[in-house]
């Protein structure tokens, strides 16, 4: 050990958990990703201590660029506080000791499972994506060999018989989410399980793309303002979901809801999905209608009913 | 101008193990013509097949195909992305069995401009518009092209198969016994069907059969397979009617009247 | 806090404790010690050890008990332990042959050189609870043999290499050196060794089904169980800086050789083929479905037919970790309301857009 190593981290661990071979090899592949936006590398993932599935994709991905003077944000559906995103930035900050945050204009590195924050990334920041099935094409095609066939010679005519079948069969496409890309005109992409609401911010986005797939092995990326088209038919251009209702909180009305159930009787409240948004625009006067009567906490907070003398 | 072949085979093998099941091969395929390949099952016609449409590697041989463009190409040397776009442009592959050919959980469109659909044509209304004129082609009720084949009879499953691959008017269709496993008067429809569409569209074939009925239909020339070999080939017509070699009598004897 | 579906850290934390003192159990109840689950639940032990890949009675031990007796959560921790440590070096081959042998029997000879031994297995027992054991009872000494085993018990497979009966097992000479699977992606086509090193890690429950698969005839092979042998083996590394091969200490292995049906090729005459599996500790029914699993794997190098799940390499490769089945399957656990959203709202739109055609079309039938 000598002045240059990094401040050891918790239980004996090396900064960010991963060991430095394993990290230059990860962000090895993610330089061959961002050279070759959109394809898939296949990379040498680690076992993690979080389950596969929870995020060890973007876990790895995120522990190869941290560097001690990032600033992390993690969320989960858009949240900041829910129990995977908790459970994430709570591991970051035992194995780095980096400075965490809610704010996404404060972050240097997100990471994200299932949406793409409200507010507009901008250059210098890097946004990382939990992906659970990479390969867009694994619907039609369950082997890796011809996958990768069909990626080599750009065969993505099949992809297009899914889209086709949508309309034939609800006279519009229905894939909602995970809607699949094509990135600077060459690789097909699964954008993993976003909404199709965010798919237009991944286009010509400022801010540096990574995917990262832990149990499939696979990283890829999107370089900073690269193309990146949804895919669609001329007569039935690609279109976003919309909402009749505002946030019940913030009114926004051009951020992506959540629906929640606030009664027994099936009642409903919509509000913005991006927890950090919708508390910068309640911070700035913003407000919505406001959340019906009675909508308060639920006891939902892990602790044993009658057990902890609470 | 004197007129190419568009298909040249040359000493196709191949093995199994020990077992060859295809010895040797060589026939040329001309320009709008049907050429048959009969013999019972084992002889080796449809592993023959399969190796001239790159669905089965071959061991040793050329299989020469001169392209729309012009210059001739060995298939089997070929480098695969090449290989792949002239087998959904420029050939066409009906399968015995219509599950192998279709997708059968999507619906007769989609089915059909698939291949489009990989050409880059992106517009629904025109894909589906030209699915609807080749179910006419093939004699099936237009108003089904939004349902899925797994509903259709054998027949028109058959039909679809074909509709698919005619789709981007290819210059070579290889058919493994398109009319097995049909009832008898619905193959006669498809014979019939057949007949017509290799008229009009003036696409070469090599058909697979078993069936000398079929062969006598549909094929100008024969070749006779036994044992992975070729054992005689010739005109339809004088080949059914004039056999020299032993096993082809044997095959047109055993045979109703053909 | 307006959603109460969101947990925050104290849930977490909360959640934690009480999972602790649920694994603790009735606390009148002595708790187990590490030595107690290592000497008495060893098979549990050996399966971890297995398919967490690390040879490490203790931890793995310690691992079941922090997972509740939970083989895939403790195979789980071992398997995540075992990525911080260091690469010192790969060992030399394990030498079989000179097995320190505690049970070895071949099921293709009635007696082979060396003999049978039964040892200690499970195999003839009935199946019968034994109250005694509740009563805490101590078991009877087991008789000693005379004389012990040969030092040396040479595979019953050789008595057929030596024929040339069954094919060689050699490894193509353009081959490279296996690489670990745990540091690099499994990529296709996969070497045999590749295979072999997956299917080792791979679950048992998932290898004892295709296996079984195999017998009742999707991709049968004809399997003879040539030989399975239990004992203790050396572990040597050959240091660079040495030249010479240093022992690391003994584990114990079980091995399996299957001998299945013969096949031919242009250049070989017909001759049976190997299947083989093995696991740390005595885990035969782990060695035994995985060298069946091995020998459908190699179908398509045999020039066999592959029509059958436990012959299709991807799938079988694909699906062998309970690790990272157990992850994808659970993670539905977590909140994916965002895309629920997302299908809701198309749901909606779709059905609003139905009623109006079906609005409109009343309303022409009306005119």
């Amino acid at each position: 050990m000598n002045a240059m190593t990094e401040p050891v981290a918790e239980d004996g661990y090396n900064f960010a958990f991963l060991d430095e071979q394993t990290k230059r090899m990860i962000r090895r592949a993610i330089l061959k990703a961002v050279a070759i936006p959109g394809h898939q590398i296949p990379f040498g993932s680690r076992e993690m201590p979080l389950s596969y599935g929870w995020g060890t994709g973007g876990i790895q991905v995120t522990a190869a660029v941290i560097g001690r003077d990032d600033t992390l944000k993690v969320i989960d559906q858009g949240a900041d506080d829910t129990t995977n995103a908790v459970s994430i930035r709570g591991f970051f900050r035992r194995m780095t000791g980096v400075a965490t945050t809610e704010r996404t204009d404060q972050a240097t590195i997100v990471q994200t499972r299932h949406r793409i924050p409200e507010t507009r990334l901008a250059e210098g920041q890097v946004i990382v994506y939990q992906v659970p099935i990479p390969e867009p094409l694994r619907w039609l095609e369950p082997r890796e060999t011809e996958t990768c066939k069909m990626h080599g010679l750009a065969e993505y005519g099949a992809m297009h018989v899914k889209l086709y079948e949508d309309i034939v069969r609800y006279g519009r496409i229905e894939t909602a989410y995970d809607y699949p890309v094509m990135v600077n005109g060459r690789y097909l992409m699964r954008p993993s399980p976003i909404p199709k609401f965010d798919n237009p911010k991944m286009d010509r986005m400022p801010a540096l793309q990574l995917f990262g797939a832990g149990r499939e092995k696979r990283i890829y990326a999107v370089p900073p303002y690269t193309s990146v088209k949804s895919l669609d038919f001329e007569d039935h251009p690609f279109e976003v979901e919309r909402w009749e209702h505002c946030c019940a909180l913030c009114g926004s009305n051009d951020s992506f809801l959540d629906e929640i159930v606030v009664d027994d009787s099936g009642n409903r409240a919509f509000v913005c999905s991006d927890t950090d948004y919708c508390g910068e625009r309640r911070a700035q006067g913003h407000q919505g209608a406001g959340m019906p009567a009675g909508y308060g906490q639920a006891a939902a907070d892990g602790a044993a009913p009658g057990r902890k003398g609470d | 101008m004197k007129e190419q072949p568009i298909l040249e085979v040359r000493d196709l093998t191949r093995r199994f193990g020990l077992r060859t099941a295809v010895r040797d091969v060589g026939f040329e395929l001309w320009p709008g013509e049907v050429l048959g390949i009969v013999g019972e099952s084992g002889s080796g016609k449809t592993t023959l097949l399969n190796c001239v449409g790159g669905r089965l590697p071959a061991d040793d041989g050329t299989v020469l195909y001169r392209t729309a463009a012009g210059p001739a190409v060995d298939m089997l040397a070929l480098a695969e992305a090449k290989r792949r776009r002239l087998l959904r442009t420029e050939w066409g592959f009906v399968h015995q069995n219509p599950r192998d050919g279709l997708r059968l959980d999507v619906s007769a469109g989609g089915n059909v401009g698939e291949r489009l659909m990989a050409l880059g044509h992106r517009h629904y209304g025109n894909l589906r518009q030209a699915a609807i004129d080749w179910l006419a082609q093939v004699e099936i009720d237009t108003a089904r092209v939004d349902d899925a084949p797994r509903a259709f009879s054998g027949g028109m499953q058959q039909r679809l198969q074909i509709a698919r691959n005619l789709v981007t008017h290819p210059r070579v269709v290889l058919m493994d016994e398109p009319t097995g496993g049909l009832d008898v008067s619905v193959q006669a429809r498809l014979l019939d069907l057949l007949r017509r569409l290799v008229r009009e569209t003036g696409v070469s074939a090599v058909i697979v059969t078993h069936d000398l009925g079929v062969a006598r239909l549909l094929a100008d020339r024969l070749l006779v397979m036994k044992g992975g070999e070729v054992v005689e080939g010739g005109l339809t017509d004088r080949l059914l009617d004039d056999p020299h070699h032993p096993y082809t009598q044997l095959l047109v004897s055993s045979a109703l009247s053909v | 806090m307006y959603v109460a579906v969101k947990g925050g850290e104290r849930a977490i934390a909360n959640a934690h404790a009480w999972l602790a003192e649920e694994r603790r159990g009735d606390p009148g109840v002595p708790e187990l010690s590490i030595a107690q689950i290592r000497e008495q639940q060893r098979l549990a032990v050996d399966r971890v050890m297995t398919e967490g890949s690390l040879y490490d009675p203790d931890l793995a031990a310690l691992a079941l008990k922090q997972a509740r007796g939970d083989q895939v959560e403790a195979i789980f921790l071992l398997r995540a332990y075992r990525t911080t440590l260091a690469r010192f070096g790969a060992s030399l081959p394990l030498e079989t042959g000179r097995m320190t042998v505690r049970r070895r029997v071949s099921a293709i000879f009635k007696d082979v050189p060396g003999g049978q031994v039964l040892g200690p297995t499970f195999d003839y027992t009935h199946r019968l609870l034994d109250f005694t054991l509740a009563a805490n009872g101590e078991p009877p000494a087991a008789p000693v043999a005379e004389a012990p085993l040969a030092d040396t018990l040479p595979p019953v497979i050789d008595v057929l290499n030596r024929e040339r009966l069954i094919e060689a097992e050699v490894v193509p000479a353009d081959e490279a050196p296996p690489a670990d699977l745990t540091r690099e992606p499994l990529r296709f086509p996969a070497s045999r060794a590749m295979r072999l090193q997956n299917l080792a890690r791979g679950d048992e429950g998932f290898l004892l089904a295709l296996g079984y698969s195999t017998q009742r005839g999707y991709g049968r092979n004809h399997p003879f169980a040539g030989e399975i042998r239990f004992g203790e083996v050396t572990v040597e590394l050959e240091a660079p800086e040495l030249g010479f091969a240093v022992e690391l200490g003994d584990i114990e292995l079980t091995e399996c050789q299957m001998v299945n049906q013969f096949a031919g090729s242009k250049t070989e005459p017909p001759q049976f083929t190997r299947g083989y599996g093995t696991s740390f500790g005595h885990g035969e029914r782990k060695a035994m479905a995985m060298a069946l699993v091995d020998r459908s794997l190699r179908a398509a190098e045999l020039g066999e037919e592959v029509s059958s799940p436990a012959q299709d390499t991807e799938f079988v490769l694909y699906h062998s970790d309970n690790v990272e089945a157990q992850g994808f399957v659970q993670h539905l656990k977590l909140p994916h309301y965002v895309d629920f959203q997302s299908e809701l709202t198309v749901i909606r739109a779709m059905r609003r857009a139905a009623a109006q055609t079906a609005e409109a079309a009343l309303a022409e039938a009306a005119e």
